[in-house]
């Protein structure tokens, strides 16, 4: 069977490499001063999606909701193997919270026909909500599997998988379709493949291809499109008015989650209880370690 | 994330610097294979844009795969056991990643599963895979092997083993070394012969050999019974299957990840590359001078590691109240070490664009012959680049691996006793520098080879267009001592060929080719200081010291240094 999966993506700041620029003097982050990156655990969901193309067959599309500057995940996406990129981006759909960003990418997916997978990292490392995949799910009236550690068997309408808990880890089945968030440990994404590079560099958006024009008059957007799509350099853009959606529950106006207020915090140790190496001081331990629930 | 290619700016700026369009003109043939191959460039921009893109995959391979691993790698080593060679889990790792990225076939026509990339932009792949894992190189850096199959094989060999390589199915080894022939390969012993089916068989030992257990090797063996010289030698190839047997791995200073296999042969079925009897005098020389340029940029990653290590170092460590780095004595390395660095950079990629050129120019002839059209006008410069090449490629091995040893040696100094522990990595770097200005070909045996294009004076033109040139502000001074140098050059080698004395010259050659490689990498950065005002600095220092050892040089050769040879019995007590 040919499975039709597809992949959540995101651009996110490169919260790892925080220097001292960076931070805002009221605590907020300037992210013009981070580089952009590939959202990691969504860099290894593609990956998971990839070797389940490998040993399956099917077909992978990796979508993004963002801003046009993230159509270059979307290129990334194509050097590492997927077949099909697409960019959900307007205006309107700026500013939204988990709610809504789930909202639009439940409402994309169904426009993008059937599909038997949906992989998504398990968060970003921007908000670290972990809340917009299993959001997505529940709008889509499917099962999903969070915490994805391996995929263990596929067939034609399950997929069991082994999946990390607390202190462990378990075996579950679902039914396709279904969704997917993956744990960074699940696997090494696949490097960037030299000739997939090369090939898809220049793959374009709407938009992108709009801004060539601008800077070249001899240049038609239509015939450009044409050619790029000849191609498969083409990388299609869904907007609003693309979608089914209630503009009232997209971007701001659809994010109920408001930031009250941002504070600096710095974690600080002021208490410290001595435990001397006998005895005594490991019976100490045990009963501290079970007063503040860290045992039992 | 951690690049090996975007975070070294001298790096970068030697990738600006490269004037490769000629190069890949030819190479391209008109961009006529972009409709074939969607990854194929389009014009001269768009391929050094792929390069540019190819090389940050390298980057963070080597920066994200392959760093990480380099210590667990020289601690765990290849391993052999039960006739099996089985590479560092960091080793098998990094090979994975490589050949997944599609960068094992980096020279190599697209037809055959390859890039078509140049060699220079292989040599900065190389570069920053030895950053990373300097025993890595020794099985990433063997792809001039499939350069040499594709070179003199025949199409039916191309396409048999091109792609194998290219996909990373394939490693390989060039088995050429022998325990009686080492330096000196005229003396290889190992027996090729025909059966009676007219099928070639190989017979006999080959040690040293770095990856042996590859699948695909390339043997020299001696195919015409009862020769002694290297013209009754020839090249094979053979797979690495129960015909040929790893005897042994050998233990090491350096390079742990690297396998260096003893190999026996027992009567391997085999084919001849190219033509009888040419396999020494012509593709093993062709072979070892890519190698050695390969060497050179393991060389010189290896001395980026240590500088690196050195640097971070100077700059944490406190003592008398402040970093060592303060201290004048440990800044003064840090400097001599960067500017051999940034020096060594510039000769190596200086060196790789003359060869590459050399190579083109030959497909091009080739191609103009096949047209019927004229080539003496591609010829005379293709001869032009051959010497130059033939000048260059040892002198820039000489230089670089040389240096790569004074620069661990320093950045292991830097760290006092604790760089001697085997804790921190530049231990592990000054154990892998040592092999580099011993294999394909040892130093000494670099200035045999480049003294003959010093002998002839094979730059003169380009000494003497130099000096013609007008520099400005500080640059003037320096380009004035470069003509001072050549003064004290000529005035040497007019000494040395008046002497006439075989011996003598023998020795006085590594003086000359010192003074003759100093003198040119101190136009190379005269050229780039013009360029870039930090490199002022970089090429002051340089050229500074340079004049120093070049005077030293000279005076050693006119004070008859070397004399006391005749009396060497006397002097060398048992």
């Amino acid at each position: 069977m040919s499975y039709k999966i597809v992949v959540l993506v995101k651009q996110v700041p490169d919260t790892a490499n925080i220097s001292g620029e960076v931070m805002k003097p009221d605590g907020t982050v300037n992210r013009a001063m981070l580089p952009a990156i590939f959202n990691p655990e969504d860099r290894v969901a593609l990956e998971l999606a990839l070797q389940v193309k490998d040993r399956y067959g099917g077909t992978v599309k990796a979508i993004t909701m963002g801003p046009p500057k993230a159509s270059e995940v979307l290129r990334e996406c194509l050097y590492m193997g997927a077949d099909e990129t697409v960019l959900i981006s307007d205006r309107k759909f700026a500013g939204a919270d988990t709610l809504a960003t789930s909202y639009v990418l439940s409402e994309a997916l169904k426009k993008l026909g059937k599909f038997d997978l949906v992989f998504a990292g398990r968060q970003a490392i921007d908000g670290d909500t972990a809340q917009v995949g299993p959001q997505t799910a529940e709008k889509l009236g499917i099962p999903q599997i969070t915490y994805a550690e391996q995929i263990l068997n596929l067939t034609d309408n399950t997929i069991s998988v082994k999946r990390k808990i607390d202190g462990g880890h378990e075996i579950v089945q679902g039914k396709l379709p279904l969704l997917l968030t993956v744990i960074k440990d699940a696997a090494i994404p696949r490097p960037f493949r030299a000739k997939r590079v090369m090939a898809y560099k220049n793959a374009c958006t709407l938009l992108e291809l709009e801004k060539m024009v601008e800077s070249n008059s001899l240049l038609y957007v239509d015939t450009l499109k044409e050619e790029y799509e000849s191609k498969g350099l083409f990388i299609p853009t869904l907007t609003m008015d693309d979608l089914d959606v209630d503009p009232a529950r997209c971007g701001l106006a659809g994010s109920p989650t408001k930031v009250h207020k941002v504070e600096s915090v710095v974690l600080a140790s002021n208490e410290h209880i001595r435990i001397e190496p006998n005895k005594e001081g490991l019976s100490l331990l045990i009963d501290k370690l079970l007063e503040d629930h860290t045992l039992g | 994330m951690a690049n090996f290619f975007t975070d070294n700016k001298d790096l970068l700026f030697q990738f600006e610097q490269l004037n490769l369009q000629e190069v890949v003109d030819i190479a391209e043939n008109n961009y006529k294979e972009k409709d074939e191959y969607n990854f194929a460039p389009q014009d001269y921009q768009d391929a050094v844009d792929n390069y540019r893109k190819v090389l940050e995959i390298v980057g963070d391979i080597a920066a994200n795969i392959v760093a990480p691993n380099a210590s667990a790698v020289d601690e765990e080593g290849a391993r052999f056991e039960n006739g099996k060679v089985t590479y560092a889990k960091g080793t098998q790792l990094a090979l994975d990643y490589l050949s997944r990225a599609e960068l094992m076939g980096f020279t190599l026509p697209r037809k055959y599963g390859g890039l078509n990339i140049p060699k220079t932009l292989y040599m900065m792949a190389i570069e920053m895979i030895s950053r990373a894992d300097a025993s890595l190189m020794n099985i990433f850096g063997l792809q001039d092997i499939s350069e040499t199959i594709y070179k003199y094989g025949n199409e039916e060999q191309r396409q048999e083993f091109l792609p194998q390589f290219a996909s990373g199915e394939a490693t390989g080894a060039m088995a050429l070394t022998e325990p009686d022939a080492g330096s000196d390969l005229q003396s290889v012993k190992l027996q090729a012969y025909q059966d009676k089916n007219g099928q070639w068989r190989l017979r006999g030992v080959k040690r040293f050999i770095t990856n042996g257990n590859g699948k695909i090797l390339l043997v020299l063996a001696r195919s015409e019974a009862g020769t002694r010289d290297g013209r009754g030698l020839s090249m094979f190839v053979c797979y690495g299957d129960e015909h040929v047997k790893v005897r042994r791995i050998e233990n090491k200073l350096g390079i742990h990840g690297s396998p260096t296999c003893e190999l026996q042969f027992n009567d391997a079925p085999a084919q001849l590359v190219g033509k009888r009897r040419f396999g020494l005098i012509k593709y093993v020389m062709d072979l070892m001078n890519g190698a050695r340029l390969a060497v050179s940029a393991q060389a010189l990653g290896i001395s980026q590691a240590a500088y690196d290590e050195a640097l971070n170092y100077a700059k944490a460590r406190e003592q008398f109240g402040k970093a060592i780095y303060n201290i004048p004595a440990v800044t003064n390395m840090l400097i001599d070490m960067r500017v051999r660095l940034e020096s060594d950079r510039s000769l190596l990629y200086a060196t790789s664009q003359w060869v590459d050129l050399r190579d083109r120019l030959e497909e091009k002839v080739a191609k103009l012959k096949a047209e019927g059209k004229d080539t003496s006008e591609t010829r005379a410069r293709l001869k032009e680049t051959i010497k130059i090449s033939d000048l260059l490629t040892p002198m820039t091995k000489y230089f670089l691996t040389e240096h790569a040893n004074k620069i661990t040696y320093d950045a292991l100094q830097i760290h006092g006793g604790t760089g001697y522990m085997r804790e921190f990595n530049v231990e592990r770097l000054a154990r892998d520098a040592r092999i580099t200005n011993i294999y394909e070909g040892t130093s000494q045996l670099q200035i045999v080879a480049a003294i003959g294009g010093v002998l002839n004076d094979i730059l003169k033109d380009f000494f003497e267009e130099k000096a013609k040139k007008q520099y400005k502000g500080i640059l003037v001074q320096l380009a004035d001592h470069l003509k001072e140098m050549r003064e004290m050059f000529l005035d040497a080698l007019t000494y040395v060929i008046d002497k006439d004395d075989k011996y003598f010259q023998d020795v006085a050659a590594k003086e000359l080719v010192e003074m003759y490689g100093y003198i040119y990498v101190g136009y190379l950065l005269l050229d780039e200081a013009e360029k870039n005002s930090r490199k002022i600095f970089i090429a002051k220092r340089y050229i500074l010291s340079a004049m120093a050892n070049c005077r030293r040089n000279g005076t050693a050769i006119k004070n008859e240094q070397f004399s006391d040879l005749y009396h060497a019995d006397e002097i060398l007590l048992p």
